[in-house]
C-alpha cells in the first residue's frame, strides 16, 4: 500500500500545485476581504468563474480576428489575462458598491450582509449561463487549447521506487503566473502607501478613518484587487483544465475560503499557504482514497475530505495556523 | 372617498360580507373557467386576506382551515387539473413546515445554516430505505419493504433521525460563531448529500446516484394513499401541527431565550441562559420539522435521489423565509408560499407561453431566456433586494405586546402575598 502511495507522489505533488496554487489566489479574495469587513464575500468563487468566462470570450474573439495564428501564443494570453483581470476587478468594485456600502451606511447586522452576497453569487452565475447559452448554445464553454505540450518527468529512470509524471505546458505557466501576482501582492500589501492603508483600515477602521484614511476608498482598492486576482486566476483554470460552466464558482470558492480559513483568515500570507496545502490534500486523497479504504471510498469523496478538513479546523483552531486569537470583547 | 373606503372596511359586518363574497367570486372562476390557474390562486390568497382582517383569532382559524380543508379540494376537485392543484397544495405544505423549521434556527436564535436541506434529505432517505426493497440489502433481519400503514410511525422517526442528525452537527459547530457557521453548515449539507450519493459501496444503503425508486405508498385504514388530493391532506394536516407547535414556542421560555441569543449572545448568556442548550434545541426541532416533512415527501414522490437535495434547495428555503421575514410565522409561510408557487406555478406558465408565442406568432425567443431556468437569478435578485431594502420581509415580525399594567398589579400581589407569608411566619 505504502509503495503505491509512494509510486505516484510526483504525479500527484504536480496535481495538487497546480491545484492549490489556484486555491491560493482565489483565498486571498476571500480573506482580504475578510480582514477588512468581517464578511465572507460568497460572490468571489463567482467572480472568479466570471473571470474564466471573460477570458473565454477575448480568447474567441481574438481567434476569429486571426490574432493567434498572427502573434505569439504567450503575448495573447498575457492580453487575455489582463482584460479578464482588469474587467473582473471592475466587476468586484461594482458589487461592493450595489450590495454591501449601502448595507455598511445603515449598520445592518452582518447576517444580512451575508445573505446579499448569496443573492450576489446566484445573479452572477445565472447572467453567465445566460449570455453563455445565448451565444454558443451550451453553458458549458470548452476554450480552445493552449500551451497543451506534454512534458514527461522521466523519474522512474532515476528513483526507481517513483512512477513517471506528466505535465502540461500550461502547468508552469500557471505556476508561474500565480508566483508573480502572489509576489507583488504582498510587496504592494507589505511596502506601499495603499497597502499599509490597507492594513490600517483592517486593523481598526474608525481609527483608520481619523488618521486621514479613505475607508471606503481602500475598501473599493481591497475589492479591486481580490476580484482582479480571482478573475485572472479563473483565466488560468480555463487554460488548465479546458471547460468551464458557470457553477464552477460554487466549490472551488468553498473550498478556497476553507483554504483562508486553514491559514488563518486575514491572513494573506497564511492564505497562499492554505491553498497550497489544500490542494496538495485533496490531490492526495483523490488519488490514494480508495487505496488506503481498499475500495470503498472513491476519489468521489475528495470533497468530503476538503469540508471535514474545514470543519476540524474551525473547530479546534478557529484562528488557522498562523492567525492570532482574537477574544471577543463586550 | 378615503375616508368612505376606511368606514367601510372599519365595519366587521362589511369586512364579514366582502370577505364571503371574495372566497364565493374566486370560487365560482375555479369551478367555472377551464383552466383556472389564477382563480385557484387567489383562492388560496383568500387565507391570506383572512389575516388582515379583524376578527377574533378562533373564527380566523375556523374559517382558514375550513377554507383549506374542504373549500379549496371541493372546488378544485371538479376541475380537470385537480391532481395539479392539489399538488401545488402538498408542496406548500411540505415547504412551508420546513420553511417554519429554517426560522427557528435563523430567525428566533439566529443562526444562519445554509445546509438545512440535508435534513430533509434525512427524513426523506429515512422512510425510503425502509419502505423499499433497499434495506433487505444491509438489514440482515426483518421483511422489506414494510407495510404501508408505518408511514405514520415514520413520520415520527424522520423527525426523531433528523433531530438527532441537527444535534450532531450542533455539537461540533456550536464552537463556531457568526459566518463561520454558515460556512460549516453549508459544508454538512454538502458532505450529507455527496454521502447519499456514494453510500452504495462497500454497503449499498442509499443504492448511490441510482436513487430509490418504488417507495410503498402510505396505509390510512387500509386505504392506499397514491394521489397528491390525499397527501394534501397530510401536509396540511402536518402543517397545522407545526404551526400550533411553532406558536407555542415562540412565547415560550425557550423561544424567548432563543431570541435573547439571537440579540446578543453574551448579554445572554450573563442573564443565565444556558447557550448550548438552547442552540441545540433550536437545531433539534428545526430540523425535525424538516425531517417530517422529509417523510410525506418520499412517500409523495415514491422517488428519492440525491438531486432533489442540493445546496440550491437549502438557499430556497433560506429565501423563503428572508422573502416572509425572519423571525415572523404568517410572514414565513407567506414567504413559503409565494416561492413554491413562482417556482411551480408562475414561472413554468410564463415559460409555456413563451414558447407557445414564438412557434404561434414567429417572436424568437430563445431558449436560454425561458424564465424556468432564470431561477437563479429571479431568487438571487429577491434576495438582494429584499435585503437591502425591506430586511424585516414581506410581514414584519412583531414581538408579543406585555401589559405592563396588568404586569405590574401582578407582581406587586404576588410580592404582597410573599411579604405575608413571610411575615406571618416570623410572628409565629
Amino acid at each position: 500500500m505504502l509503495a503505491q502511495i509512494i509510486q505516484n507522489l510526483p504525479q500527484v505533488l504536480i496535481d495538487g500545485l497546480t491545484l492549490g496554487v489556484v486555491y491560493a489566489v482565489v483565498a486571498i479574495g476571500y480573506t482580504m476581504v475578510y480582514g477588512i469587513l468581517e464578511l465572507i464575500n460568497f460572490a468571489h468563487g463567482d467572480v472568479f468563474m466570471t473571470g474564466a468566462f471573460i477570458g473565454a470570450t477575448v480568447l474567441f474573439l481574438m481567434l476569429g480576428m486571426g490574432f493567434l495564428a498572427a502573434m505569439p501564443a504567450l503575448i495573447v494570453f498575457l492580453i487575455v489575462i489582463v482584460v479578464a483581470g482588469i474587467a473582473t476587478g471592475l466587476l468586484g468594485v461594482g458589487i461592493e458598491r450595489v450590495a454591501y456600502r449601502p448595507l455598511r451606511r445603515k449598520n445592518a447586522p452582518k447576517l444580512i450582509a451575508l445573505i446579499t452576497s448569496i443573492g450576489i453569487s446566484f445573479v452572477l452565475e445565472d447572467a453567465v449561463r445566460f449570455i453563455a447559452e445565448l451565444k454558443t448554445g451550451n453553458y458549458i464553454v470548452t476554450a480552445p487549447s493552449m500551451f497543451n505540450h506534454r512534458f514527461n518527468l522521466n523519474l522512474h529512470h532515476i528513483m526507481p521506487f517513483f512512477d513517471n509524471a506528466t505535465f502540461q505546458g500550461s502547468f508552469l505557466l500557471v505556476l508561474a503566473v500565480t508566483i508573480v501576482m502572489l509576489v507583488s501582492l504582498d510587496l504592494f500589501v507589505n511596502k506601499t502607501k495603499w497597502g499599509m492603508a490597507m492594513r490600517a483600515v483592517a486593523q481598526d477602521r474608525d481609527t483608520a478613518s481619523l488618521m486621514t484614511i479613505n475607508v471606503n476608498r481602500v475598501i473599493s482598492v481591497t475589492f479591486f484587487i481580490g476580484s482582479a486576482l480571482g478573475g485572472a486566476t479563473g483565466v488560468l483554470f480555463m487554460i488548465q483544465y479546458g471547460t468551464i460552466d458557470p457553477y464552477i464558482g460554487f466549490i472551488l470558492g468553498i473550498k478556497a475560503f476553507t483554504a483562508a480559513v486553514l491559514g488563518g483568515i486575514g491572513n494573506i500570507r497564511g492564505a497562499m499557504f492554505g491553498g497550497v496545502m489544500l490542494g496538495l490534500l485533496e490531490m492526495f486523497a483523490a488519488a490514494n482514497l480508495s487505496i488506503i479504504t481498499h475500495g470503498a471510498m472513491g476519489a468521489e469523496y475528495k470533497d468530503v475530505f476538503a469540508f471535514i478538513i474545514l470543519i476540524l479546523v474551525l473547530i479546534f483552531k478557529p484562528e488557522g495556523l498562523f492567525g492570532k486569537a482574537v477574544v471577543e470583547k463586550v | 372617498m378615503s375616508a368612505l373606503f376606511d368606514k367601510i372596511a372599519q365595519n366587521k359586518k362589511n369586512q364579514v360580507i366582502l370577505f364571503i363574497a371574495y372566497v364565493v367570486l374566486t370560487g365560482l372562476g375555479l369551478f367555472l373557467l377551464p383552466d383556472s390557474t389564477i382563480a385557484f390562486l387567489l383562492l388560496l390568497f383568500s387565507i391570506l386576506v383572512l389575516y388582515y382582517l379583524n376578527f377574533n383569532l378562533r373564527a380566523k382559524w375556523v374559517t382558514g382551515i375550513a377554507i383549506l380543508a374542504v373549500l379549496v379540494p371541493l372546488i378544485a376537485s371538479h376541475s380537470d387539473s385537480y391532481q395539479t392543484y392539489m399538488e401545488v397544495g402538498t408542496l406548500v405544505g411540505i415547504y412551508c413546515a420546513m420553511a417554519l423549521g429554517l426560522n427557528i434556527v435563523v430567525g428566533f436564535a439566529g443562526l444562519l445554516d445554509l445546509g438545512f436541506i440535508a435534513f430533509f434529505a434525512v427524513g426523506a432517505y429515512t422512510y425510503a430505505i425502509f419502505a423499499s426493497g433497499q434495506a433487505s440489502k444491509f438489514m440482515p433481519f426483518g421483511h422489506y419493504p414494510l407495510p404501508g400503514d408505518t408511514f405514520w410511525i415514520f413520520i415520527f422517526v424522520g423527525a426523531l433521525v433528523a433531530a438527532l442528525f441537527g444535534i450532531l452537527l450542533g455539537i461540533p459547530v456550536l464552537r463556531v460563531r457568526g459566518d463561520y457557521l454558515a460556512i460549516v453548515t453549508l459544508g454538512f449539507g454538502e458532505i450529507i448529500r455527496i454521502l447519499l450519493n456514494n453510500m452504495d459501496h462497500p454497503l449499498n444503503i442509499t443504492n448511490g446516484s441510482m436513487g430509490i425508486a418504488s417507495i410503498t405508498p402510505p396505509k390510512f385504514f387500509g386505504i392506499s394513499i397514491g394521489n397528491a388530493s390525499q397527501f394534501y391532506y397530510i401536509a396540511l394536516g402536518i402543517f397545522l401541527v407545526v404551526i400550533y407547535v411553532v406558536r407555542k414556542l415562540e412565547n415560550s421560555k425557550l423561544g424567548r431565550s432563543w431570541k435573547a441569543v439571537r440579540d446578543n449572545e453574551i448579554a445572554a448568556q450573563a442573564m443565565g441562559i444556558p447557550l448550548v442548550k438552547t442552540k441545540l434545541a433550536a437545531f433539534a426541532i428545526g430540523a425535525s420539522f424538516s425531517g417530517m416533512m422529509g417523510a410525506v415527501f418520499a412517500a409523495k414522490q415514491m422517488f428519492v435521489d440525491a438531486t432533489s437535495f442540493t445546496y440550491l434547495e437549502s438557499t430556497m428555503v433560506l429565501v423563503m423565509v428572508i422573502l416572509g421575514g425572519m423571525g415572523s410565522v404568517p410572514g414565513v409561510i407567506l414567504g413559503a408560499a409565494v416561492v413554491i408557487i413562482l417556482r411551480t406555478q408562475v414561472l413554468t406558465n410564463i415559460s409555456d407561453w413563451l414558447s407557445q408565442m414564438s412557434t404561434n406568432y414567429g417572436i424568437p425567443i430563445p431558449p436560454a431566456l425561458s424564465p424556468e431556468k432564470m431561477q437563479l437569478l429571479i431568487f438571487g435578485l429577491l434576495l438582494i433586494i429584499f435585503a437591502l431594502y425591506r430586511t424585516q420581509g414581506l410581514i414584519p415580525h412583531k414581538n408579543r405586546k406585555v401589559d405592563v399594567e396588568l404586569l405590574k398589579k401582578e407582581s406587586a400581589a404576588a410580592a404582597l402575598e410573599r411579604e405575608k407569608s413571610t411575615s406571618g411566619g416570623a410572628d409565629s
